[in-house]
Formats: C-alpha cells, sequence, structure tokens
C-alpha cells in the first residue's frame, strides 16, 4: 500500500473521526467548558470551585443538592485562584461559586477596605459588588485567617494569643498566602495592631501543603493557617488568640450570577448556608482532606444527616 | 500507594483521562494541520524558512503557563485556552521535520518524477511527503508526547485533564492520586507513540518492501536503489537548523 | 494586546526594580535553579551520549527512553517529590534535571554517531587512541549538534523553573503565582514577560556561543548541506 491521494484522505478521515470521537466521549463526561460540552446553555447553571479542597467540596454541596432540586447542573471544579475565576463568573460563563466573604472584599471588591464583621463585610460587599453579581446568604461557618505555631513553639515561648508575639517576632519567619503582604488585616495589621513585626516573609500557599510543610520543617515559625484546616488537630498546632479581632469575617457565602439564579436556586442555596457550621466544616475538611474520603460523599452524607435535598 | 482508592473513583479517573487525551491529541493534529503546509511552503520559498522557525524559536520558548493566563481574557476557562498553545508548541516541533524532511528527498527522485510526467502537485503527494513521511511523523511523535504531557500544567487555571490527580493530590497530601495520574499520563502518552510509530509502518511498507507496493517514483527511492539509509526514530526538534 | 499593555505598566514601576523580592533578585534565582540543573544534566547526559554515539550500543534503549521521559509531566514529578521528600533542594532540581537530560543526550548521540565514518577511519590511520579519536575528532565535529541540545534543554529548564514558585519557591514564577493570588494581573503579564525575555536571552546566548566554538569551517559545512 503506497500513499496515493486516496489512501491520504482515508488517513484523513480517520484522524478525524479519532478526533470527533474523542471530543463525543469528552461531552459524555461532566467535564470542564468543552466547546461540546452542552455547558452554557439555557435552564442549567455552572457551579465553579477555587482550587483547595474545602471549596471543592462546598461546590459538591451547592451542586449535590440543586441536583436533587431539579436544576441542570455542570460542575467545573478547581478552577484556579480568585484571578483566574472572578472574571469568568463576572461574565457569567460561571453561575455559582462558594466563597468567603473578607477574602472576596479585599482581593477582589476593594483592597482598601478595614471592615471586619460579618454585617460590615457583607454591606460592603453589596455595596460594591458589580452589578452582574449578587451575595446570598452569609453562613455562620468561617475559615477565617490565624497566625499559628507549632505545639512545641507555644509551649517554649508561653503562647496563646498574638499579643504575646512581639518580642519574639524580629526572629521569625511568617509563611502566608502571597496576599497576606498587601491585604489591611495582613502584615499591615498585625503591625497597627499588635505591634508584630516579621523579620521574614514567605509567600506559599492558601494554608495548603506547602504551608503547613513549611510551619512543620521549620522553613517558618509561624503561618497563616486557615481556622478549619484539620491539619491544626492532627498535627496539634495552636492558633494564636486574636483578642483585638485584626483578622476580618470570613463567613462562606454563595456568589452567584444574577442572572443565572432563580428563587429554587437561592432558597436551596440559603437553606445550606444556615446549617453549615464552622464544627460541620472543619469535620468534613478533615473526612477529606486526612482520611482521603470522596468529596461527592461526604457532602451528600452532610446533606443527608441536615435534612437538606440529596 | 493505596490501590483501593481506584475503584470507587473510576468515573473521576475516565473523565480526567478522556479530557486529557481530547486536549492532547486535538492540539497535536491541529499543529500537524498547520505545519504541513507551512513546511511545504517554507522548503519550496527558501527565504521564508529563516523568519519563520525565529518566530517557532520563540513561540517555544515562552513557559506554557504564561500563554494559558495571557488567553483566560479571550477563551475562558475553557479546554480551548489550553490547545491553542499546545497546538502552537505542536507545531513548532513538527514544523522543522517537514522542512528537514522535504529537504532530503534527492534532487534525482525529483527530477525522475518530473520526467515520468508528474506534475508539481502530484510529486509532492506521491512523491516528496511519502518520502518525507517518517521524519514528519517522528516529529508528531515527540508532538504528541509532549502534548499530553503538558496538558497537566493547565490544571493551575483548572483545565489540566490528569493534572487535576497532582494538585489534589499535593492538597490532602495523598500520593496515591500523584502516582496514578504519573501513570496514567506516561500510560496515554507512550500508547499514542506506539500508534504512530505503527502508523509509519503501514504507511512507508514501500521502504521496506523494495520492488513490491509503491509507485514508480517512490520505488526509486527505496534503501535498494539509495546508498542512503532509512531515516531515524526519535528525532529531537529543532537541531541543526539553527540560523 | 492587553496583556502587554498590563505587563508594561507593572514593568514599569521602579518598585519592582528594587528591595529584595524585586526583578534582579528574582532574574538571579530563575537562572540559579536553571544554571545548577542544566550543569548536572549536562554532566549526566553529554558523556552518556558521546559514549552511545561512539560505541553505537544502547541506541535504541537511549532515544527509546527518551521518548518515554517527554512524557514525564514535570508538575507530576514537582509534586510528587513535595511529597515524597518535603522541601529540600532535591524538590526542585530533580524534575529540572529530568527534563535537561533528553535533549542533550540525544544530541550528543547522534552528533557523535553522525561523524563521517571516513573521518575516524582517518583518525585511526593516523594512529590516534580511542580517547584521543573521541576528543580531537569526534567532540569537535559533533560539537554544533551538542550545542543545539544544550540550548534545547536550556530553554526547557529556564522555562520551566517559572513552575517551582508553585511549592513556594523563588524566582520570576513568583510572579505569576503570587500576581494570580492577589488578583494582579498586571503582575502575572509582567512576570510571564520577564520568563520569555530571559529565554529569548539564552537563545541569543547560545548563538553567539556557536558562533565562537564551532570552527568556521564546520559552521560553513552545516549551511552547505541545508
Amino acid at each position: 500500500m503506497y500513499l496515493t491521494t486516496r489512501s491520504l484522505k482515508r488517513a484523513c478521515a480517520a484522524g478525524l473521526a479519532l478526533a470527533a470521537g474523542q471530543a463525543l466521549a469528552a461531552c459524555g463526561s461532566s467535564a470542564s467548558g468543552n466547546p461540546l460540552t452542552p455547558a452554557a446553555s439555557k435552564g442549567s447553571v455552572v457551579v465553579g470551585s477555587a482550587n483547595f479542597p474545602e471549596d471543592e467540596l462546598l461546590a459538591q454541596i451547592y451542586a449535590t443538592a440543586l441536583a436533587a432540586k431539579g436544576v441542570r447542573v455542570t460542575d467545573q471544579f478547581s478552577i484556579g485562584a480568585r484571578e483566574a475565576y472572578y472574571p469568568e463568573i463576572e461574565k457569567g460563563v460561571i453561575t455559582i461559586i462558594p466563597e468567603y466573604n473578607g477574602a472576596l472584599l479585599t482581593t477582589a471588591v476593594d483592597p482598601s477596605s478595614t471592615a471586619a464583621a460579618t454585617a460590615q463585610v457583607d454591606a460592603q460587599l453589596k455595596a460594591r459588588l458589580p452589578a452582574s453579581l449578587e451575595i446570598l446568604n452569609p453562613s455562620p461557618a468561617q475559615d477565617k485567617d490565624s497566625v499559628t505555631v507549632t505545639q512545641a513553639f507555644a509551649n517554649r515561648h508561653h503562647l496563646s494569643s498574638i499579643a504575646q508575639l512581639k518580642p519574639f517576632a524580629t526572629s521569625m519567619v511568617f509563611g502566608a498566602p502571597p496576599e497576606f503582604k498587601t491585604r489591611a488585616d495582613g502584615q499591615a495589621g498585625l503591625r497597627e495592631r499588635y505591634g508584630v513585626v516579621f523579620k521574614g516573609f514567605d509567600a506559599l500557599d492558601e494554608s495548603g501543603p506547602i504551608t503547613l510543610k513549611a510551619l512543620m520543617d521549620g522553613q517558618v515559625q509561624a503561618a497563616d493557617v486557615f481556622t478549619t484546616t484539620p491539619q491544626i488537630l492532627t498535627d496539634h498546632l495552636v492558633s494564636l488568640a486574636d483578642p483585638k479581632s485584626n483578622f476580618a469575617a470570613q463567613n462562606v457565602i454563595p456568589l452567584v450570577y444574577r442572572k443565572g439564579v432563580n428563587a429554587t436556586i437561592v432558597n436551596t442555596l440559603n437553606a445550606i448556608s444556615a446549617r453549615l457550621t464552622t464544627a460541620g466544616l472543619l469535620e468534613m475538611d478533615k473526612a477529606i482532606v486526612v482520611d482521603h474520603a470522596n468529596y461527592s460523599t461526604v457532602a451528600t452524607a452532610w446533606l443527608k444527616a441536615e435534612g437538606l435535598p440529596s | 500507594m493505596v490501590w483501593s482508592w481506584i475503584p470507587g473513583n473510576l468515573g473521576l479517573i475516565g473523565q480526567l483521562t478522556r479530557q486529557n487525551a481530547y486536549i492532547g491529541i486535538v492540539s497535536a493534529v491541529t499543529g500537524l494541520i498547520i505545519a504541513v503546509p507551512l513546511g511545504i511552503a517554507s522548503s519550496r520559498w527558501r527565504w521564508l524558512y529563516p523568519p519563520v522557525l525565529s518566530a517557532a524559536n520563540v513561540i517555544y520558548a515562552l513557559p506554557s503557563l504564561a500563554l494559558f493566563v495571557a488567553l483566560i481574557d479571550y477563551t475562558g476557562l475553557s479546554d480551548t485556552t489550553v490547545i491553542i498553545p499546545l497546538t502552537l508548541f505542536s507545531l513548532v516541533v513538527i514544523l522543522p521535520n517537514v522542512v528537514d524532511g522535504l529537504r532530503s528527498v534527492p534532487d534525482d527522485v525529483r527530477q525522475a518524477a518530473t520526467a515520468m510526467g508528474y506534475g508539481p502537485l502530484r510529486r509532492l503527494a506521491q512523491v516528496e511527503l511519502p518520502l518525507a513521511g517518517p521524519v514528519i511523523i517522528a516529529g508528531a511523535r515527540v508532538a504528541t508526547v509532549s502534548s499530553i504531557s503538558l496538558v497537566s500544567v493547565g490544571q493551575l487555571i483548572g483545565v489540566g485533564g490528569l493534572g487535576y490527580l497532582f494538585t489534589d493530590g499535593l492538597d490532602r497530601d495523598f500520593p496515591t492520586e500523584i502516582y496514578l495520574g504519573l501513570i496514567l499520563i506516561i500510560v496515554l502518552a507512550l500508547a499514542c507513540d506506539l500508534l504512530l510509530v505503527l502508523t509509519r509502518r503501514v504507511l512507508t511498507r514501500w521502504q521496506r518492501d523494495g520492488q513490491s507496493g509503491g509507485n514508480a517514483a517512490t520505488r526509486l527511492a527505496s534503501p535498494a536503489m539509495q546508498a542512503e539509509p532509512p531515516p531515524r526514530a526519535g528525532q529531537v526538534p529543532l537541531r541543526g537548523s539553527v540560523p | 494586546m492587553s496583556f502587554l499593555i498590563y505587563a508594561w505598566n507593572w514593568l514599569r514601576q521602579p518598585a519592582q526594580w528594587h528591595g529584595a523580592g524585586a526583578i534582579p533578585a528574582r532574574i538571579l534565582e530563575q537562572l540559579g535553579y536553571s544554571g545548577l540543573s542544566l550543569l548536572i544534566a549536562a554532566v549526566i547526559a553529554l558523556p552518556l551520549g558521546v559514549a552511545i554515539g561512539h560505541t553505537g550500543r544502547g541506541a535504541f534503549l537511549a532515544v527509546s527512553l527518551t521518548s518515554a521521559w517527554r512524557s514525564v509531566p514535570t508538575l507530576g514529578l514537582l509534586v510528587l517529590l513535595v511529597v515524597v521528600l518535603g522541601f529540600s533542594a532535591l524538590t526542585w532540581l530533580v524534575p529540572l534535571v529530568v527534563l535537561g537530560i533528553p535533549p542533550i543526550l540525544v544530541n550528543a548521540y547522534e552528533g557523535v554517531a553522525g561523524v563521517d565514518p571516513g573521518l575516524r577511519d582517518a583518525a585511526a590511520g593516523v594512529g590516534m587512541t580511542r580517547w584521543q579519536q573521541v576528543l580531537q575528532v569526534e567532540l569537535p565535529v559533533a560539537l554544533p549538534l551538542i550545542i543545539v541540545g544544550l540550548r534545547t534543554a536550556a530553554i526547557f529548564v529556564v522555562s520551566t523553573a517559572t513552575i517551582a514558585a508553585y511549592i513556594g519557591l523563588g524566582g520570576l514564577g513568583r510572579y505569576i503565582f503570587d500576581g494570580l493570588a492577589n488578583n494582579n494581573y498586571g503582575e502575572v503579564a509582567g512576570g510571564a514577560v520577564l520568563v520569555v525575555l530571559l529565554a529569548l536571552a539564552v537563545l541569543l546566548l547560545s548563538a553567539i556561543i556557536r558562533r565562537l566554538a564551532v570552527p568556521a569551517g564546520l559552521r560553513a559545512q552545516e549551511r552547505r548541506s541545508r
């Protein structure tokens, strides 16, 4: 067999068929944004998540409950940092994403804001979010920033509160997500309220494995470990008290694209928010991160236990 | 490695593998489709090649993550955002092979074909391209393997096929996911590589058969008639053709 | 186009050029990671490639392995090493070295294997020992191809060192990841532009090295055979 124009055509056809076959296969899965996936069709919502387990879990909870209520849901999980997904939800490519009111306010909406309490933060969000977006009801569950140290470090210096760090700070390196450096309740807040100025700052990840390893390995002496991080329990970390309420509220709150949601969706999400507590969230995080359970299994179990649609 | 995790997550694994395969293969195929005409033009009009190659070198130097991020503005968070840069990389890898392959066709073979009455288009399709075939397929192999592997970097913007297993495995301190991702990507890439090797064998059977099969012109170019040894496998792109 | 405008506006800020985490420092970090990885990759791959090319043995294995190596996702390797090794120099060194070896190896092998057999016979005829053959005849003739291999590896490594920032390291990747976290598109764009410029500088440098290192006769021969 040699390469005639006829066999060339046959090869092209085979190649195209292969590509088309792959495309059709991808169609059948609820995969992300493939042009052939019916995600953008009317009457369906896209639930997105940021690229860390807790947000993916929350998105899974939203998606499962909505699907149980008969809403057509496409998921687009683990997108990336806010920089990556925020423009997409502004445009309506994503419809719903679980957010944290404080972080949303200071990173995407108003970096100069100093609002700290839940009510204040929500009010500023409602006032300043772009017209296409809105926040629903906040949940009691919060995943706040903290200044956390290892048990050994806390014992050695008898630490229980951030206020006690002042004399030691100048010999410590602090690890936190990159935005901590510029946020009002970040480095600046610690300096103003507690007089704490660290020797060095290491930009790590969002209270993820990099940060935790850095803290445990001694690369940093203190780190911003978010308060529902299960390793606080399993690694016996000590989150120092914040008596002057430096860290802003970080309630879990659904951020939605106004035109993409209806009453059913809003009510379902609000019902979820009402029953979500910090303790419950921490427990679910432990199952997912430490016990490596399935996101959807944990989500469904929680919904059932709370009497919500699943 | 926790093998028992796999059965309960076959759905997820299948979905990620399909996405990875789709993005990787589409990118390589599209790169090939663009590279062949571009390469034909570059070998025909010699002045075209140095600027095209320089542009190709520059594109190849761009970090994939930077390209993905730059495209979010235009193509959002879809598979397309990852496909476009990977197509460019595939194009850059295959193009020099198309040009080198076509240029390595001996002049006397071309002249013989013309003497036998082949027009330029027929000569291209039935003589030059088949002879350049193995070299082009070698480039396609490199492009396909690299594309399938690079899809995982797309996970940093949420479109990463099996790359999801890396970030989730890291986030949850769960090496099983990471090992699985590594194994599946390597297997997928090598399977496609093998497919292309087999394709080359089928398409160039004339080269090994010698007198049987092939048309008159390609028979002239078979190893039996030439001193030139058959092309080697695994050619590295950008070699030898530095401006 | 807006991508470049964002990058330009960020790069123009003098604050980016002075201070501890500023651009010059990040560039040096990137070069540091890349340089060390490239050096180690070359130390491993060059002798191996030359040996395979000279003796002709193991060629099939080398070429197949190279194909397999290209399929290993760097991000995956990086992540695996973080989980297994934690933070150590090896965590970023190994993936970058693994990335740099294939182009150097294959080009060294092809360069040496492609030396005109007549030349080899002549060298043997003149009485050169094996070592002399390799060092005085084969290596110089294979030099253009070896330099191309080193150049390709250098570009891979310099570009990929960007990803090291994903695990909290320095280098120009810091701007991309920090920019993503800070919702600062200018920083992301600026970082991306810097990595590209650095890679182009590597291209330029290798072109200069090739001009200097490869004898005029070989360069002419290469031009003629194109």
